[in-house]
């Protein structure tokens, strides 16, 4: 490539990451404004002066407990992936390699919902949930969601592609199947498994049209379905809100730059094997 | 899943089962008849109650006159989804508006959502220094949920304080268009939000097709002399045709299911126009605690979408052949 192509490709790829970047770097440095400074026109750039004013409205905040939220959201989050690991990892692990009566039909079902779009169960799942007694509780943002059938279909596709050898050379030293599974299996699944956790807990921790009709009280939201209200209750006090947003992004965006491969590879296999 | 670990646990300890059920049965074949639906258990539980009886008992209740708030729910038959039809019943104008608001928004913003990240693809299939950078930073947005970049646009595009008045301002551009309370820029709006927020996700699975592509086939089209357009549509474009399916099914479904972005960026602006299916189905169901009607809604929204899903399979298999 000549230098000028070069410099012309930087160029555009420069231009591009500014569009999807600057918003993300407006969010926060909105956050770190007094009100006034964020009402001038036209908008300065940089806070002046930066201030904490945002967050601290949303630390002493006791109409929108927005730290509570986060831990809300935390807790959910990090239980809905381990409840997702634990029954997607052992349905995976007999759908790969264990032979049963009604093996097919059971894995003819669950990839059949794949193709469902989830909305379209929420009015029934309402009502399941209604009945459990579990509206208006952490559980209800926890656990339906573990349904889905990506975690299994994901994990099963992976289990295939691990040779079998290793299995048996366990099996002739006398192992079971639980052993096989958690001692063979699970390590060797370690890339499969980290990054069905990062989508899993990314996925649960955005969620926001469930969280919004299935939770009712203040202190029992999760953060998404809570800045709804820290909208309501800010309306253009936006260094506020944006502390709000900022704090719902950085968990998500470490993760992100952490497991940039896994998700990464967690998208780009869901697409090959559809 | 405690038996399970139980047993296990159990036979851990306990010596080997001496190989009987081993020789008899094979090395894969070991174990108690119940090993498999133990293991299964866990998952099978939450599916049967979560994912597959809901399917049933959604069409179930969408039979009945279903008042969430009342006790006794009568049979109805078809006739919720009669008031759907017919022009005279309460809902018919505002379901509608939402099947029409869903179906704009799916037309406008499919056709970016497949071409666009098509595009960055191509820019970042080859090797060069920084483009893993570059992929993050494309791919960024959408590992935000919708309710941070629907606040943080409804902020953007705020027609007095929106960073983007203001810019276009700057610019001598007009500076006091309505994104989030008007017609025709509700739309522009939601789908460009869409479009910023969602297209990493596609551009990934974009690059893993084109990496899928060997590279002799463009170093053989190189040598019959063919140039890039050529080689777009000869070698790339074929090589790509069942990733673009899956771009496509899943981007109209994703599209299709517009909720969050609607609700708190336009908030339905102007008047209930932005308003689509989803929130629709969830305002009549969970908000009016008409179930019987949601639900129907939900099963007639899903046979939409399953035609158009096979309309689309049947367009793609009769190119194929």
């Amino acid at each position: 490539m000549t230098s000028v192509r070069r410099v012309a490709r930087y160029a555009v790829l420069i231009l591009i990451t500014a569009v999807f970047v600057t918003p993300l770097v407006w969010m926060l440095l909105t956050s770190l404004k007094t009100y006034d400074d964020a009402q001038q026109d036209p908008p300065s750039w940089l806070p002046n002066p930066f201030s904490a004013y945002g967050y601290d409205q949303i630390v002493n905040n006791t109409a929108n407990p927005v730290l509570r939220w986060f831990v809300n959201s935390m807790l959910a989050a990090s239980l809905h992936t381990l409840l997702v690991l634990a029954t997607a990892s052992m349905a995976a692990y007999a759908l790969a390699r264990l032979r049963f009566r009604g093996r097919k039909l059971s894995f003819a079902l669950i990839v059949g919902t794949l193709f469902l779009p989830p909305t379209s169960l929420i009015i029934p799942n309402f009502v399941i949930a209604e009945r459990l007694n579990w509206i208006d509780t952490l559980t209800v943002v926890i656990v339906p969601g573990a349904a889905s059938a990506f975690g299994v279909f994901f994990l099963r596709q992976f289990f295939l592609s691990i040779p079998r050898e290793l299995e048996e050379a366990a099996v002739l030293d006398g192992a079971n199947h639980w052993e096989v599974f958690t001692r063979v299996l699970l390590p060797l699944a370690r890339p499969a498994l980290a990054t069905l956790a990062v989508l899993s807990f990314l996925t649960n921790w955005n969620d926001f049209l469930w969280p919004v009709f299935v939770l009712f009280s203040p202190e029992r939201l999760t953060l998404p379905a809570g800045l709804g209200l820290l909208q309501g209750a800010y309306v253009t006090d936006y260094p506020v809100i944006m502390a709000g947003a900022v704090l719902a992004s950085v968990p998500v965006l470490i993760l992100f730059v952490l497991a940039q491969r896994h998700v990464i590879q967690g998208v780009s296999r869901s697409g090959l094997k559809g | 899943m405690a038996d399970v670990i139980e047993a296990g646990a159990a036979r851990a300890d306990a010596p080997p089962p001496a190989g009987r059920t081993r020789r008899r049965r094979g090395p894969t074949e070991r174990g108690h008849r119940a090993t498999p639906y133990l293991f299964l258990a866990p998952y099978l539980v939450l599916f049967l109650v979560f994912g597959l009886a809901p399917i049933l008992f959604g069409v179930w209740i969408s039979l009945h006159q279903w008042d969430l708030q009342l006790p006794n729910r009568p049979f109805v038959g078809l006739g919720n989804y009669g008031d759907l039809f017919s022009s005279d019943s309460a809902i018919y104008a505002d379901w509608w508006s939402s099947v029409r608001a869903t179906a704009i928004f799916t037309v406008l913003s499919v056709p970016l959502l497949v071409v666009v990240p098509l595009g960055l693809a191509l820019l970042l299939n080859r090797a060069f220094p920084g483009r893993t950078f570059f992929r993050a930073a494309f791919f960024a947005p959408y590992v935000l949920g919708v309710a941070v970049i629907g606040l943080l646009w409804r902020f953007l595009l705020d027609a007095n304080l929106g960073l983007v008045n203001r810019l276009l301002g700057m610019v001598g551009l007009p500076s006091d268009t309505p994104w989030v309370t008007d017609v025709p820029w509700v739309w522009v709006s939601l789908v460009g939000v869409t479009v910023w927020w969602t297209c990493g996700f596609n551009a990934v699975i974009y690059l893993a097709g084109l990496q899928d592509i060997p590279a002799e086939l463009y170093e053989a089209a190189r040598v019959d002399g063919a140039n890039g357009w050529d080689r777009f549509r000869h070698v790339t474009l074929p090589g790509l045709r069942p990733v673009l399916l899956f771009v496509l099914t899943t981007t109209i479904l994703a599209s299709a299911n517009v909720f969050g972005q609607s609700f708190l960026i336009t908030q339905g602006a102007p008047g209930e126009q932005t308003r689509t299916v989803v929130w629709r189905i969830v305002d009549e169901g969970l908000r009016d605690y008409d179930a019987g009607r949601a639900a129907a809604m939900s099963v007639l929204f899903a046979l939409m979408l399953a035609v158009v899903s096979i309309v689309n399979f049947r367009l793609f298999r009769y190119r194929e052949d």
